[in-house]
């Protein structure tokens, strides 16, 4: 287990109680979405990232409001800790109307553009050469805006990984590879995946310089990143940071875990990033005995209304099934897919634009 | 309307040069494209003439010089992508299918992909099975993508330029046999072509045959012999575009004709003639005279031996012998 980081100085009490109130929300909402999905509320595959909350955090206020953040199939957490809100992330588990993406991508694809979260992916490494092209528009249009992918230990082995870090280096672009380690690419330990497990390095000779920062620690995750996105924007230069982190949970709910020993989650939750945060809160006097129990309530407040707005929210019509698969201009949906299942070539007259 | 005879190549270079002068977002990236001037010679002096910003040399690094136009085309810009051939997207099939065909739909209509994957196909130059293959089926299959298979110089400038300017990602399939062939091009700078509108370049009363990419010139030439040699009036009709597919412009000459023939240089399983026979006879089996007929390319990887290779992709004896089948003879 990777040791903690030196203490960093915390920042403002107001901002302090943001990110606690945030990483909360964030634990609380994965617990009731593991709990939904028991009740069968929510299908297909559910990947939780309880544990890694200050990774999420520390990395997405880090960022400006402009900045581009892109994730992958485990991301609930940071389209909430963008803005996202959380009845509309809940709705689309539900696979309801009223979710991020009107429940076309469920939990695996999260997207909120308004907030500049630009999505979850489901195939692991596809999102890097994505975040090298947001950061090629940036660099293309003039703006300040800079990129942070985040992805797993998993994904580093891919082929988009190695292209990807060239093609960033090569052409200069202001984008943060967030590796975020959290020790295991499903049930395959990181050190039976990778030859070199430094993953920070594993840019390097690509140029891309590494670091790494402590994911268990928000404020730590925090000043690393800040630093990395102040190299990348303003020299113009990527740079990849690896988040050493573990999740509590399993890969996603069907995983019996028996790649791992209960020792080794029980070792690690005693780093728990919330509690020690909130500890430290204490600690210094920014907040006080009862408050977190308050935050705690106000998140599970905030989640109850989140399932009440998904239950509610509509199933999409079944007349919205060719919604958003082409842009339209002039042409009704179907000039573009012949819904070719029932007698007649349906050319989407019934269904509008 | 007035006109230059010119390669197809060259057709495409004025397309790229016009939409670049027309929107400064528009962009080319590849590998080869500007020092080079483009394996095919298609980008050539685009790099001297608009500099580095807008025309990239890339790695070889398919997927991933896909993916960077996915997300530019997410952030702004309008991304033009040359894969050196099209046998090299399928290392970019995860890029092209998993993420530009579906980003807009599974994010619920957020975004547009307005992105251009522009690279050549086909058989004939001996290249062997990793360099010779026809793929507009793959792509056609995908929802979310549009397919342009453009057969003449007039229509691959036009069709390149509707590609650029509409904002849904555009597999754009070329022919390596086409690049030198030349035909008249419309000077306009306006001039483009629309998606979804087949052209029929020969009428005729007795069979359909449905040309696709460079099949549209072989079934051509082959409608010449069927009509001097055999007394046969084919009706020749080059889709240009198989997503959308302009089906009515093809059901009307089916109906007419009663008989019809699709010519494709790739295989025949799940092919593109596989999927438009079975479209012909859902709307218009009654109108059918004899089964609909399909030319393609033998079920083989394509064989380097030149014997073997020529046998291997339709020629216009093999589209005459097919059509003549049609009626009995
Ligand atoms: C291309 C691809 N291969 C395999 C999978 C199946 N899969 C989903 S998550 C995963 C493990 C990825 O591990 P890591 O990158 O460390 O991320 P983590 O799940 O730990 O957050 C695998 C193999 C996939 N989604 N995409
Ligand atoms: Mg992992």
């Amino acid at each position: 287990m990777a040791e903690p980081a030196q203490p960093r100085p915390l920042p403002d009490p107001v901002t302090a109680r943001e990110w606690l109130q945030t990483m909360l929300l964030i634990r609380r909402f994965e617990e009731r979405a593991g709990e939904m999905y028991a009740k069968a509320k929510v299908g297909g595959f559910l990947h939780l990232a309880i544990g890694e909350e200050a990774a999420i955090v520390g990395c997405a206020r880090a960022l400006r409001d402009d900045d581009y953040l892109i994730s992958t199939y485990r991301s609930h957490g940071h389209t909430l800790a963008r803005g996202s809100d959380p009845n509309a992330v809940m709705a689309e588990l539900f696979g309801r109307e009223g979710g991020l993406c009107r429940g076309r991508g469920g939990s695996m694809h999260m997207f909120d553009l308004e907030h500049r979260f630009m999505g979850g992916y489901g195939i692991v490494g596809g999102n890097l050469p994505i975040a090298a092209g947001f950061g090629l528009a940036s660099d293309y249009l003039g703006t300040e805006d800079a990129t942070l992918c985040t992805f797993g230990d998993g994904a580093i082995n891919q082929g988009t990984f190695g292209e990807t870090m060239n093609l960033a280096a090569l052409w200069k672009l202001p984008v943060v590879f967030l590796v975020t380690n959290n020790q295991f690419g499903m049930g395959t330990a990181l050190e039976r995946h990778s030859a070199n497990t430094d993953l920070q390095e594993r840019g390097q000779s690509f140029g891309v310089p590494g670091m790494r920062c402590d994911g268990m620690d928000v404020l730590d995750t925090h000043a690393v990143c800040t630093e990395a996105l102040k190299i990348a924007r303003e020299e113009r230069q990527p740079v990849l940071v690896e988040a050493v982190t573990y999740r509590f949970r399993g890969h996603s709910m069907a995983d019996p875990e028996e790649y791992r020993t209960k020792e080794q989650v029980a070792e690690w939750r005693k780093r728990d990033p919330i509690a020690t945060f909130a500890d430290r809160l204490q600690a210094e006097g920014v907040i006080k005995e009862g408050d977190e129990e308050q935050m705690d309530a106000d998140a599970i407040s905030v989640v109850d209304a989140s399932v009440a707005f998904a239950d509610a929210s509509p199933f999409p019509s079944p007349q919205s099934l060719y919604d958003d698969i082409y842009v339209l201009g002039d042409q009704l949906q179907g000039w573009y897919s012949v819904d070719e299942r029932g007698a007649g070539v349906s050319r989407g007259e019934h269904l509008g634009k | 309307m007035s006109t230059t005879t010119k390669r197809t190549r060259e057709a495409l270079n004025d397309a790229l040069r016009e939409e670049m002068q027309r929107d400064e977002n528009v962009l080319l990236m590849g590998e080869d494209i500007g020092v080079f001037n483009g394996a095919f010679k298609v980008t050539n002096g685009l790099l001297k003439e608009f500099g580095e910003k807008r025309v990239r040399d890339t790695p070889i690094s398919e997927n991933t010089i896909v993916g960077m136009g996915v997300g530019a085309a997410m952030t702004g810009l309008r991304p033009v992508v040359e894969l050196m051939t099209i046998n090299f997207s399928l290392l970019a099939m995860d890029q092209i299918v998993n993420h530009a065909a579906s980003i807009r739909y599974m994010f619920g209509g957020q975004v547009k992909v307005p992105l251009v994957v522009r690279m050549p196909q086909g058989a004939g130059h001996q290249l062997g099975p990793t360099h010779s293959h026809s793929w507009e089926a793959l792509y056609l299959h995908a929802p979310g993508l549009l397919v342009a298979v453009p057969s003449t110089p007039a229509d691959a400038k036009g069709l390149l330029k509707s590609a650029i300017r509409d904002d849904n990602p555009v597999i754009f399939i070329e022919h390596e046999y086409l690049y030198g062939q030349r035909g008249e091009v419309p000077d306009d700078p306006d001039y483009t072509v629309d998606f979804g509108k087949a052209a029929i370049r020969r009428e005729g009363t007795d069979v359909t045959v449905v040309g696709i990419s460079r099949m549209a010139v072989t079934a051509a030439r082959a409608a010449e012999t069927l009509a001097s040699e055999h007394g046969i009036s084919a009706e020749v009709i080059d889709p240009r575009t198989l997503r959308p597919l302009d089906l009515d412009t093809i059901l009307a000459s089916v109906r007419k004709t009663n008989r019809c023939l699709i010519v494709e240089e790739g295989w025949p399983h799940g092919g593109v003639g596989a999927n438009l026979a079975a479209l012909i006879q859902e709307q218009a089996f009654d109108w059918l005279d004899a089964p609909i007929g399909r030319v393609t390319g033998a079920d083989v990887p394509m064989p380097y031996s030149k014997p073997l290779e020529q046998i291997a992709f339709p020629h216009e004896p093999q589209v005459v012998e097919a059509v003549r089948a049609l009626f009995g003879e």
